[in-house]
């Protein structure tokens, strides 16, 4: 009984924080849900059309969600490397980035649900998935492995920092034996999802762009270069918006993860496009549409074109020392790598795969308003349940909402 | 030789034919076999024996129990026990539905209980047939509530030692396309985006099978001279990948081999158009529309029933008509011969003819996928 108490104080007083704020933090949220409400009536008029609102075709049958879900799965699998070196290797610089990474790991996975969501044709008969009541096609069908992951993981990455949260807002110090095995976990589940990511795809013998071995490695290779590229842009954003303190040692220490799986990421598209275009074959034709347009259709050249050179660029520039330490530097190369891999694991990886199609047709994509405005919307729903959830654990680490117990 | 494979073939029963009515079991054709006349190999059973034994068959482990036991210590598996406490939830909020509202005609009430039931319905898959025969008559009965015509939908099974296959002959296709037409009236595919399960590849003579130049999309007069035409559509793979993929068993295979979809049940996640290497699935981009006097209403639940929005459908090698005796439209529909569909399983069909005397390929047979759909030149 005195647990409920104590979470609903936890509850009133984190709404309590969460709807106060700066007038900079009221006008962020405002805009957040503006732009929510515009994705909410673009989903509204895809609902009442069918799938036919977006670009999507039989051609070309997955697109904008598909490939923002794709890249979203390897932002949250990257908070495991700031658990890792906290918990497992017991380096205490990531303490306070652990939270965030935590938080952020929870916002990516509502956002990859919500994306896998509008692209159903039937989200009202959703509930045939639901093990029991439904039919779960489990072990035969990735998607199945893939829902019980995102969901396991989702479960994880809530209840890890509300446990600490929960107990520091008593406090109380968090008891590791309880948080430590959950963390040892979460690490092995966040290799999981990303490749049980991979493997819906690469388990595909009609898709060949898909159907291969690097494709997981590279998933996670990518997935951790981009996740704490983006985290690092977070903690600079905490650390001039609020009195959180994160140290510029604890920075650098995550710019380290994201220089090295940037250039083992790299060596693996090195070696990706060698294997298409040294001795090109049937099975290439997808890399080269993807890179060189094919038949005169060439809709992702300016993407990939966009996204291999940035990708180049900040990676070289993040394996000198002197720059990596210069922290301006650092956030717009993290920037560059997050676009880069947005594009590249996201569009540049989907959609090739559907061209040219199973008979040799090259059918072109582009998402329409609609579409584009739900991503968006996702998108902005996504950073809304960070700002909340951000907000509410900075304001617990700093010791603004402590629970007072009534009778004390 | 079959149990260390280490890829998936096909069994259409060739190299255990069955014995056909011109020789006896014992192998000789002629002379008589009848050296050694068939023992009774039957067990005596005693009275008491075959008593005990029919108990034993008839309640099993139920005859240690008693009363109370029997009726709630019953094994029950997860869905069973779901399905049940379905079935009284829907009773339930059935009747609160229909009994609550006082203004409603008996017609929207019917169609509203009918709409309740088909929304929260099984897998087709799973049913029983009492169970298919009632969603079927849910079916047509909301068919007539909202157009006040008659459908006539049907829910056959597969029958016994039937496995449909297919053949295409290259050497008579001339891309008339008579085909594609018969094959969108009689699956009641949606005439707004001009679904169409067939598709006909032009292609150049001298140059071989080259799919990517062909073209599948031609309006001129054929035959174009110095072309030749291949038709494909869904090839009932007997291994297939988009069976495997799909995560709530929405499709799956039939014993006669089809691949079927139920489509009440398909979230459309599309998964399975993803994983099928021969273009063989469509979805329902839009709601699907029928022109009403258009409709085919000769319906079979996995065949050619109205589509919904957002759904998977494709080629059922028209299990409302393969399932009756008949050929599926597009072979009749063809003037020059070049389809020819039969049961695999009979050996006086004409398919196992053309497969036995016939130089017949497959498409992307690297990929395992045993397509039940042959091509061959004359």
């Amino acid at each position: 009984m005195g647990a409920f108490k104590v979470f609903k104080s936890l509850v009133v007083d984190s709404l309590d924080t969460i709807t106060k704020g700066s007038k900079t933090y009221h006008l962020w949220m405002g805009f957040l849900t503006l732009v929510m409400l515009i994705g909410m009536y673009c989903y509204s008029i895809q609902l009442e059309e069918g799938l036919s609102a977006t670009g999507m075709s039989d051609r070309v049958s997955w697109g904008l969600y598909i490939s923002n879900f794709t890249f979203l799965v390897g932002v949250a699998a990257a908070a495991v490397m700031l658990v890792m070196p906290t918990y497992v290797l017991k380096d205490i610089d990531f303490k306070q980035a652990v939270l965030i990474g935590e938080g952020l790991a929870v916002a990516a996975l509502i956002m990859c649900l919500a994306f896998v969501v509008a692209d159903m044709g039937g989200p009202s008969v959703l509930w045939h998935m639901i093990p029991g009541i439904g039919v779960f096609n489990f072990p035969n069908s990735m998607l199945t492995w893939d829902v019980i992951v995102l969901n396991g993981y989702l479960f994880i990455n809530i209840s890890i920092p509300f446990y600490i949260l929960f107990k520091h807002y008593q406090n109380k110090e968090a008891k590791k034996s309880v948080y430590v095995p959950g963390a040892i976990i979460s690490v092995f589940w966040a290799v999981g999802i990303h490749l049980v990511t991979a493997f819906l795809y690469q388990g595909l013998q009609a898709r060949p762009f898909w159907n291969n071995a690097l494709l997981g490695p590279r998933f996670l290779a990518s997935a951790f270069a981009a996740g704490p590229s983006l985290i690092i842009l977070v903690l600079a954003v905490i650390r001039s918006f609020t009195a959180f303190k994160i140290e510029d040692k604890t920075i650098k220490k995550i710019a380290m993860i994201v220089t090295v799986a940037a250039q083992i990421n790299l060596i693996m598209l090195v070696s990706e496009l060698f294997k298409e275009f040294y001795a090109p074959t049937h099975h290439s034709e997808s890399a080269y549409y993807l890179f060189f347009g094919l038949h005169g259709k060439n809709a992702l050249l300016p993407w990939i074109w966009t996204a291999i050179p940035l990708n180049v660029l900040a990676t070289v520039i993040l394996t000198f020392n002197k720059f990596r330490n210069n922290l301006k530097v650092l956030y717009v190369c993290c920037f560059m790598l997050f676009v880069a891999i947005w594009i590249e694991k996201g569009f540049g990886l989907i959609v090739p795969g559907f061209i040219p199609g199973p008979y040799g047709k090259i059918v072109e994509y582009l998402p329409t308003g609609v579409e584009i405005g739900v991503t968006i919307g996702i998108w902005a729903m996504g950073a809304f349940v960070f700002t909340i959830l951000a907000k509410t654990a900075i304001g617990i680490e700093l010791g603004e909402l402590r629970y007072k117990d009534k009778k004390a | 030789m079959s149990d260390n494979k280490k890829w998936y073939s096909l069994d259409l029963g060739l190299n255990n034919k069955k014995e056909s009515s011109g020789s006896c079991g014992c192998g000789k054709s002629e002379g008589s076999c009848s050296s050694t006349p068939k023992e009774q190999v039957e067990e005596e059973l005693s009275p008491e024996e075959f008593y005990e034994a029919a108990i034993n068959a008839s309640i099993g482990e139920e005859r240690h129990r008693d009363g109370f036991e029997q009726v709630f210590d019953v094994k029950m598996d997860r869905r069973s026990a779901f399905k049940k406490l379905t079935a009284s939830l829907l009773i339930g909020a059935g009747a609160v539905t229909t009994s609550c509202s006082v203004t409603t005609g008996s017609d929207t009430k019917e169609k509203a209980q009918i709409d309740w039931e088909e929304q929260f319905k099984g897998n087709y898959k799973l049913m029983t047939d009492e169970e298919k025969q009632g969603t079927i008559n849910r079916l047509m009965r909301s068919y007539e509530l909202r157009t006040d015509k008659k459908i006539n939908m049907t829910a056959e099974n597969a029958a016994e030692d039937v496995l449909f296959g297919y053949a295409f002959n290259i050497s008579k296709c001339q891309g008339y396309m008579n085909c594609v037409n018969a094959c969108v009236e009689e699956n009641n595919q949606d005439r707004n985006s001009e679904m169409q399960y067939i598709r006909i590849h032009e292609m150049k003579d001298g140059e071989g099978f080259k799919f990517d130049k062909a073209d599948d999309n031609y309006y001129h007069e054929v035959p174009a001279e110095g072309h030749f035409y291949m038709g494909t559509q869904c090839f009932h793979c007997d291994n297939p990948p988009c069976v495997e993929v799909c995560p709530v068993q929405a499709t799956w295979k039939e014993e006669d081999g089809l691949v079927v979809i139920d489509y009440d049940w398909c979230v459309g996640c599309r998964y399975c158009m993803a994983a099928c290497p021969y273009d063989g699935r469509r979805f329902n981009w839009s709601k699907p529309e029928v022109p009403e006097p258009e409709v085919n209403k000769n319906q079979h639940y996995l065949g050619n029933r109205m589509r919904k929005k957002g759904v998977m459908e494709k080629c059922t090698f028209c299990v409302q008509r393969t399932r009756k005796g008949k050929n599926p439209a597009c072979v009749e529909a063809c003037p020059t011969g070049a389809r020819i569909f039969g049961n695999l399983l009979d050996p006086n069909s004409t398919i196992r003819w053309v497969l036995e005397n016939k130089k017949v390929f497959r498409l992307k047979e690297d990929l395992g996928t045993e397509p039940k759909f042959w091509y061959f030149m004359d």
